[in-house]
């Protein structure tokens, strides 16, 4: 399985096209829509993560940029306020994938950033606003 | 004579730690000592446990003076930065409640509430240092003529500031689940439907009234870390209740004692005074309390070897009970099953999750340890104690 995290920049000629439909429907690629903005000039923005077989997210991607759908990878970047960040624990209830986590040796609570998957939850646990997350661009996709 | 074989007085330890003898354990710490030593050895070899606790803690909030204006006022309505703050004291003495909200918080408008900023962030913001603005109303008198005042202000420019928590420290608290079919929002964290995630607050072996489980040592007039500061224990805190059900070792089962503290918010530090908000139930302030327990004897000793194996509380339904007051519980389980992080509860294994810190409370008690071994803190004695209730652990060993 691969999950990924996308902008999809729609010009105004594909905004009346059923593009995230036939992208389910033929390439079998699952999404989930963290953010979405209508432009003033009716350009459409998505940021999406898109979870499938590999091979399918590439035709997938292809088929975007047959539509002339501006395409980014994209990272969520969950973060950490370490100072800010007061060890209490109650987004490791929260946290679907153990990313947030307790070392029971000692009660630390420990971030990985290897294993979030930038579902976000925990940003909105947190007592203490430590968790951030950010959409950072990684990169403009060619295919 | 004594009850006691090992039988010490404050004055006695304190000149210990005045020329530097003192021996000085954390609570952790003291539970390997007494299972090595047994309660007299521990008793004859430890001279103070330090405790440590850092968790949300409703019932805090603060006094302060915020100085004359010219003409005078005697402010009736005042907002520190838009927080509403209790007027009805006096001319420019206020009260701050740590769940105050923004008065133009949308609350649970939009459900559940974000609750960004409130009474428990004014406070972290003023001991860091931070500016806030100041608003009054008032009526005018002979002696007060002025009607309003504006003014930025920071903890250094208050007359006077005294954070003054009526409910601190809760010796023991419930572990929350949700039984009911929709997730909620509670003050205990948020609660997954069908009892999928069980939370929990309390630093367990490290808490203050669990290791003083009957309220010995801990008194009007403790002297105790508060906030990064010095602070006092004044009284037992509101909803004190030492009939609280209670273990062979005395220790409480249920939410049991309470103190009230208080101290110098001009001392504090940020680090050890948050604001909170709590998604869907409301703002509030973590707070970090420390209290140095003397082994005056070794029921003392006893008392704080206690472990987290040796400590229970109740599984508390938060879907439905607690809202409507219904008195029930879904089982007994240890601090150590807490830790462990799964507890088993009606036949299904439920995840848990704590609200205390145990690194910040272990930190509290190394640095109150510190303190006192560096001869910079000293103990005292209670002027009163709290209403406890009546054990010794002869009676209830029989
Ligand atoms: S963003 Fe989601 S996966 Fe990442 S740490 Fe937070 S809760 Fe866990
Ligand atoms: S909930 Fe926030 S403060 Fe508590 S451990 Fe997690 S990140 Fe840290």
């Amino acid at each position: 399985m691969y999950t990924r995290i996308y902008k999809l920049m729609f010009p105004k000629e594909a905004s009346d096209q059923p593009i995230i439909y036939r992208l389910v429907k033929q390439y079998d690629v699952q999404v989930n829509i963290l953010r979405g903005e209508i432009t003033p000039q009716h350009e459409g923005n998505l940021i999406l993560e898109f979870k499938g077989e590999a091979d399918k997210v590439r035709a997938g991607l292809a088929f975007l940029k047959e539509q002339k759908i501006g395409v980014e990878l994209f990272a969520t970047k969950v973060s950490r306020d370490e100072e800010q960040c007061f060890q209490c624990g109650a987004c490791t209830g929260a946290c679907p994938v153990g990313a947030l986590h307790i070392r029971r040796t000692d009660m630390a609570v420990l971030f990985d950033p290897e294993k979030c998957t930038g579902c976000g939850h925990c940003v909105r646990i947190c007592p203490v606003k430590a968790m951030n997350v950010s959409f950072d661009q990684l990169a403009r996709v060619a295919s | 004579m004594s009850e006691f074989t090992v039988n010490k007085t404050y004055a006695e330890i304190n000149a210990r730690i005045k020329s530097g003898e003192a021996v000085v354990v954390t609570a952790e710490e003291m539970v390997d000592v007494v299972k090595k030593e047994g309660p007299v050895g521990a008793a004859k070899k430890i001279d103070v446990v330090t405790t440590g606790t850092f968790s949300i803690m409703c019932s805090s909030g603060a006094f302060f003076n915020f100085g004359q204006t010219t003409p005078t006022i005697k402010a009736a309505k005042v907002w520190v930065n838009k927080v509403p703050a209790y007027a009805g004291l006096a001319a420019i003495d206020i009260y701050l409640g740590a769940t105050e909200p923004t008065e133009d918080d949308p609350l649970n408008k939009v459900y559940p509430g974000e609750f960004g900023y409130g009474g428990g962030h004014v406070i972290e913001d003023l001991v860091a240092g931070k500016k806030v603005f100041l608003e009054a109303k008032a009526y005018p008198t002979d002696c007060y003529a002025n009607t309003k005042c504006k003014k930025e202000l920071t903890l250094a420019d208050m007359k006077h500031a005294l954070l003054c928590n009526p409910r601190n420290g809760y010796q023991n608290y419930n572990c929350a689940v949700n039984l009911s079919e929709k997730t909620v929002y509670t003050y205990m964290g948020m609660l997954k439907p069908n009892c999928r995630n069980a939370n929990y607050c309390s630093a367990g072996e490290l808490s203050p009234l669990l290791n003083d489980p009957l309220y010995r040592t801990i008194g009007m007039g403790t002297r105790i870390f508060l906030g990064g500061g010095i602070g006092y224990v004044t009284w037992q805190g509101t909803q004190h209740n030492p009939q609280a059900l209670r273990g062979k070792n005395g220790v409480p089962k249920r939410p049991a004692g309470t103190m009230m503290v208080q101290g110098d918010l001009k001392q504090m530090s940020a680090k050890w005074l948050k604001g909170v908000s709590i998604r869907g139930y409301g703002t509030s302030m973590a707070v970090g309390i420390g209290v140095p327990i003397p082994i005056l004897n070794e029921e003392m000793a006893q008392f704080t070897g206690v472990s987290d194996e040796e400590i229970f509380t109740q599984v508390v339904d938060y879907g439905h009970d607690y809202t409507n007051g219904i008195q029930r519980n879904y089982g007994e389980v240890s601090y150590a099953q807490l830790k462990s992080g799964e507890i088993e509860v009606a036949g299904k294994k439920v995840a848990t999750a704590p609200l205390s810190s145990v690194v910040k409370a272990r930190e509290i008690a190394e640095l109150l340890k510190k303190s006192i071994m560096e001869k910079q803190f000293f103990l005292s004695e209670p002027v009163d104690q709290f209403p406890t209730v009546d054990f010794s652990f002869d009676n209830s060993n029989k």
